[in-house]
This record gives structure tokens, sequence and C-alpha cells, in this order.
């Protein structure tokens, strides 16, 4: 039988295309065009060549950044992981209240980013917050506007608080895939609960997991609004991460070439996770024949 | 445009990219291609080597301003022997 080939659909995906250009592409080209010249205002920029980038290479404040935001994304990857999937291992997994939990796991990913930070900054606070009163109550000296060590530990928990559903939704949807047969063979095998673990769910949910990681890494390489409310990137730099940095020095500082050379170096290490991360989904999904 | 702040050399660079866009559009339309697995052991068509060439080239040229003490036009060189490794074995 012969097709008539008919590649008129491709039009229906004009308007993303022209969305994307606009929202995207032209103002990229414009970081670029920026990232090689330098400008005191009023539209007239005086041509800097590689100077930024090398600049941005050598600066400390830049790497600073850069060594803060793995460590973060290290340490809520290293919380939110297990302690997602020990939240889905324990979740019931089926009547009312498996659809309890999965609502109430739900509750804080629809929140808003800044109000999480509204929240958490109020939270803390030792005159009025909850946590913050009964710490000092306690006798705990904690302040995350003066110690790096609260500020840290509270842009944590607060991360952690916000989306270990995610990884625990996730989870979940996988554990819910394993068939029962499954089960009944470890159990006919005597297997011990860990060696259920081990060798039926881990390997089940690789997939999503991976996902989950994916996702909760690049999130976190781009947070910018919790810390930004509830610390400022305080106290001191210590909570500065690669994007507080960057809007500051480009909106505060109004240094547009080195903010403009940052940025893109910025985006070709979130461009470079993006493409393993299509990468990874895409061969996974043709691995399981989806 | 003005307010897009262009210079010449940036408009060379879009352009360049651009006319590697158009060609290898070019090129899938009239010598279509099935994909292959290579070293990375990841499917690639032409267009994903033509990605993997570019941010890797992205990558070489911040490595070599910041590491070496050469002319940055010599990193293109380093990027056109990376992009022939990356069309043959990627």
């Amino acid at each position: 039988m012969n097709k008539t080939v008919n590649q008129k659909a491709w039009f229906l995906v004009l308007p993303v295309l022209i969305l994307v250009g606009f929202s995207a592409v032209i103002p990229l080209m414009t970081v670029v065009n920026y990232s090689v010249q330098d400008t005191f205002g009023n539209n007239v920029f005086f041509w800097a060549g590689l100077d930024w980038f090398r600049d941005m290479l050598e600066s400390e404040r830049m790497w600073n950044a850069l060594g803060r935001q793995l460590v973060f994304s290290g340490i809520i990857l290293a919380i939110e992981v297990p302690l997602g999937i020990f939240v889905a291992l324990n979740m019931p997994k089926k009547g009312f209240w498996a659809s309890f939990c999965l609502v109430l796991m739900s509750l804080p990913l629809l929140i808003p980013w800044n109000v999480v930070g509204t929240i958490w900054q109020i939270f803390g606070r030792v005159d009025i917050g909850l946590l913050g009163y009964v710490l000092a109550k306690l006798g705990v000296n904690y302040n995350y506007t003066q110690n790096v060590i609260d500020a840290w530990a509270t842009v944590i928990v607060m991360d952690v608080w916000h989306w270990t559903s995610l990884v625990a939704l996730l989870a979940y949807a996988g554990l819910q895939s394993i068939p029962d047969a499954y089960y009944q063979a470890a159990k006919i095998d005597q297997a011990s609960r860990w060696k259920v673990f081990r060798f039926i769910e881990l390997p089940k949910m690789a997939g999503v997991l991976m996902i989950a990681i994916l996702l909760r890494f690049m999130d976190s390489f781009m947070i910018y609004t919790e810390p930004f409310v509830v610390t400022g990137g305080g106290p001191g730099n210590a909570t500065t991460f690669l994007s507080i940095d960057l809007v500051k020095m480009a909106l505060g500082q109004f240094d547009l070439g080195p903010a403009a050379a940052f940025s893109l170096m910025y985006f070709l290490v979130i461009l470079l996770i993006s493409w393993v991360f299509y990468t990874v989904m895409t061969n996974l999904d043709k691995r399981d024949g989806v | 445009m003005a307010w897009m702040a262009w210079t010449i050399p940036t408009a060379i660079f879009f352009g360049s990219i651009a006319a590697l866009l158009v060609i290898f559009t070019v090129l899938a339309i009239r010598f279509p291609e099935t994909p292959r697995t290579g070293v990375l052991g990841i499917e690639t068509t032409r267009g994903d080597r033509l990605f993997i060439t570019l941010l890797g080239s992205a990558f070489i040229n911040l490595a070599w301003l910041g590491l070496v003490d050469a002319a940055q036009p010599w990193a293109m060189l380093v990027c056109l022997v990376y992009a022939a490794a990356v069309f043959r074995w990627v």
C-alpha cells in the first residue's frame, strides 16, 4: 500500500517554536552578545572579546558558588533519595490510607517556591516562628540569619521537606508496578526483607529512581527562590548558590558582561546535564521496550 | 535589533550554527539514515552527533581559555579533531 507522505503536521509545532524563539532563543542570543562586550548603560557597548570568560574562569567567587551548589545538591540527594524510598516502602499499598498518604505527600509539591521560602523564613524565626522558638526554649542557639551551619541546615531541611515527596511518589509508582508473583516467589524461597528489597524492589525501581535523581539534581542545581527568600544568600555568602550569585551580579551590580559570561557557562553545565538526563531516559525506555 | 547588541563575531558564530543546522536538515531529508550505537553505548543519528560535537566544543573552548596559554583559534583545531572523532566513533 502506498502511503502519502504528508509533513503538514509540522506546522502545528510552529506556535511553540515562535514562543520558544521569543522567550528563550532571542534572549539567549542577546546574552551571548553581552558576554563579549562591556557597557556603561544607554545601550552603548564596547568590544571586550573573551575577557569576561577569562575573568569568570579565574573568579574565586564563581568557583565558590559552584562548589556550594554541588555540596548542596549532593547533600539533598543523599538525604531525599534514601528517605523517599523509605517512605514509599512504608506507605500502604491500597485502600483509603493509600489515597490519603498520596494526597498528603503531594501537598508540599503544590506550594509555590516563594511561599515555601516564606513559610520556613517565619517557621525558623526565634521570636515568632514555631521551630526557632522551640529550639530557643530547648536551649539551642539557633539563628539562621547569623550562623552559617544553621542557615545551611534550614535551607537543606526546607528542600527535604519540599521535595522528598516527589522521590517518594515516584518510588511508590515503581513499587506498585511490581507484580505480586515476584513477592510470592521470594516468599517460597524464604528471602529476607533485605533480599526482597535488594533483588526485587530496587531493580524494579531503578528506572523511576533515575528520573527522580536527575530531576532533583537539576532542580536543586537551579535553585533560587527558596534560599533567596529564607537567607538571601547569607550570612555573608554562605548560602549564595549559582542562581543567587548570578542575579546579584547581573541585576544588583549591573555587570552585564561578566554575568552574561557566567550565565553562559552555567547554561552549558545545565545543557550537559539535561542531555545526559534525556539520553538516559530515552535509553531506559528503549531497554524496557516502552 | 540594536537592543540585542549584535557584533560581527557573534553574528558569524550564530550564522555558522544556523548554517550547520540547515546543512544537517537537508542531509537528513536527502539521505535518511538509521541510528547507530557507538562507543557511548547510545543510539545516535547525525543530528545527535552534531549536538555532542557542539556541546563538547563549547567545553573544549572554555578549558582552552582557562588552562592553555596559547591563542584561542588553536582550540578550534582541537574541536575539529574532536568533531571528527565524534562523527567516526560515537
